[in-house]
Formats: structure tokens, C-alpha cells, sequence
């Protein structure tokens, strides 16, 4: 275990259990901004509509 | 688990604090522009669709337009039909949820990446890597692709969306290896990556744009600017908030 939990000072400790969780983070982000910004739903994109032309996403 | 849970919680928090910046920034930025663009995008529709008379339908109607216009509107989802929120505090509402939906979207990115790095110690190592974040998702679509207001009609949807995230990705890209590689050949397949999507171009709109240039030109220069202090406030607050929550 003690290699595994190694100090995360670096970048070169990255051990297999601390790559998981971090990807499926970022994974999440994916998801979540898809939601928000690229989703065609109609009622999705009436709600989001200011926001995703404030913010540059393409719309519409 | 406790290092997503760490990622998570971090990034929520700068997330839904930088969603709230970003809703005051745009009320004074974007906003306004917003509503006189389609100001002028309903007059537009609505001159095109005088000989047919649909003064009773619903002011988003754009069953009403010439055709060549029906063709651009078809991907244009403001459906008569469909449920959008009413202009005011309720309009107000969904865009706040929306830019805290994406702010934390956009953190989660940001704070996971980070640590792949061992983490953000500081709020200016944060703020760092918010200005990457302002490169890779809002200077670099917008070279190519300028941020739309209203009435501003761009290429199929699909393919500004495909050009958009393609764009993001070899900016993120190109950045770290400029970033995290000392090698000559990583730094110029680094300047490639980022000059790459330009050099395809960015799908063209049918037509130039239906809104007076200097609306539409204000529109980009806010979007840019909102844009810029919002990843600045989300990557300052991210390095803040991170420590706090130890070794992740």
C-alpha cells in the first residue's frame, strides 16, 4: 500500500489508484459542461441560451 | 475515493463562486447586447415575414421567415412550441444556473487536470492555470470562431461544436507540452497543435451577420473579457480553496 499512497508532491507518483479518481473527475467536468454548453435539448437549450452565447459556445 | 471527493468538493466550490462572478460580469457585458441583438433579430424576422401575417404567433416564431432564412433557422431551436423561460427574473434564474452549471464543469477540468500535477498549492499557481484555461476555452475558439450573439448565423451546428472542442483540446494540449516538457520537438509540435485548427478554419457561416458590426464586434470583445476574468477567478479561487482540503 505505502507505494501506492505515495506523496502526491509530484507528478511522478502518479500511482494507478490516485489516476482513477482524478480522470473520473475530469470525466465528470466532460459530462457536466456537455450538459451545459452542447446538449440540443430544446428546453436545455432555451434555459442555458444566455449563457451559452455569454460564453462562446456554439448555439444555434 | 478521497481523492475525488477532494476534486470534487474543491471544484465545486470555486466553481459555483466563479459561476456567481461571471452571472454579475455578464449582466453589465453581455447581457444588454444579448437582448438588443435580438431586438433586432425579431425585427429582421418579422420584416421577412410580413406578406404572410403571423403577428399572432409567439415572438419567437421563426416559422415566419423567408425561405432561405427557414433553411438557416432550422437547426435554430426556439421553437414556438417549445418551453422557454420569460424574460426577466425567471430568464435571470436559468442563466445563473446555467453559468454556475458550467462553472463547476469547467473547475472540475481545471482541478483534475491540476492535479495530475500534484495540485494547486497556491492561488497564484491557480491563477496560472486559469489563464490556460481562459486560452484554451475562449481566446482559442474565438480566433476562429467569434463568440455569436443573436442574429449572428453561423455554420451546422454540429460542425462549430466539433470545430470547437477540437480547437480546446490541441490548445490543452499544445499548452502542456509548452509547459511541462523541456524538449526542442515537443515545443514545436506544441506551437503546431495550437496553430493547427486555425490553419483548417473554422466552419464559415452562410451568410454575414444580420446585426449592425459594431453590436456584433462589442458582442466578442465582452464575451472575450467576461470570459477572461471569470477563468482568472476560477483558477485564483481553485488554488485558494485547494490547500484547505490537505493532501488530496
Amino acid at each position: 500500500m505505502s507505494n501506492v499512497t505515495a506523496n502526491s508532491s509530484s507528478a511522478a507518483d502518479l500511482a494507478p489508484a490516485r489516476l482513477a479518481p482524478i480522470l473520473s473527475a475530469f470525466l465528470l467536468g466532460v459530462v457536466v459542461i456537455a450538459g451545459a454548453g452542447f446538449a440540443s435539448v430544446p428546453a436545455l437549450h432555451n434555459a442555458a441560451h444566455d449563457q451559452r452565447h455569454s460564453i462562446g459556445f456554439p448555439c444555434h | 475515493m478521497n481523492i475525488f471527493r477532494n476534486i470534487v468538493f474543491t471544484a465545486a466550490l470555486a466553481g459555483v463562486l466563479a459561476g456567481l462572478v461571471l452571472t454579475a460580469l455578464q449582466q453589465f457585458g453581455t447581457q444588454p447586447l444579448i437582448v438588443k441583438a435580438e431586438v433586432i433579430e425579431q425585427s429582421n424576422a418579422e420584416a421577412a415575414a410580413k406578406p404572410h401575417d403571423h403577428a399572432a404567433a409567439g415572438e419567437h416564431d421563426h416559422a415566419a421567415l423567408t425561405a432561405q432564412e427557414e433553411a438557416a433557422a432550422a437547426a435554430h431551436q426556439h421553437g414556438a412550441d417549445e418551453w422557454e423561460p420569460a424574460d426577466g427574473a425567471e430568464r435571470f434564474a436559468w442563466t445563473l444556473v446555467a453559468n454556475i452549471v458550467a462553472g463547476v464543469g469547467f473547475s472540475l477540468l481545471l482541478v483534475a487536470a491540476s492535479e495530475l500535477r500534484g495540485g494547486l498549492s497556491s492561488w497564484r499557481e491557480g491563477l496560472l492555470w486559469g489563464l490556460a484555461g481562459f486560452v484554451v476555452f475562449t481566446l482559442a475558439p474565438s480566433v476562429s470562431l467569434p463568440p455569436e450573439a443573436p442574429g449572428v448565423e453561423g455554420a451546422a451546428l454540429m460542425d462549430r461544436q466539433i470545430w470547437w472542442v477540437g480547437t480546446a483540446v490541441a490548445t490543452a494540449a499544445g499548452l502542456a507540452l509548452i509547459a511541462f516538457s523541456r524538449a526542442p520537438l515537443a515545443a514545436l509540435a506544441a506551437v503546431a497543435l495550437i496553430a493547427a485548427p486555425h490553419v483548417i478554419g473554422a466552419p464559415k457561416p452562410p451568410a454575414p451577420p444580420a446585426i449592425p458590426h459594431d453590436l456584433e464586434h462589442g458582442f466578442v470583445v465582452a464575451v472575450i473579457v467576461t470570459g477572461f476574468v471569470f477563468w482568472a477567478a476560477l483558477g485564483a479561487l481553485a488554488g485558494a480553496v485547494r490547500p484547505r482540503f490537505g493532501k488530496a
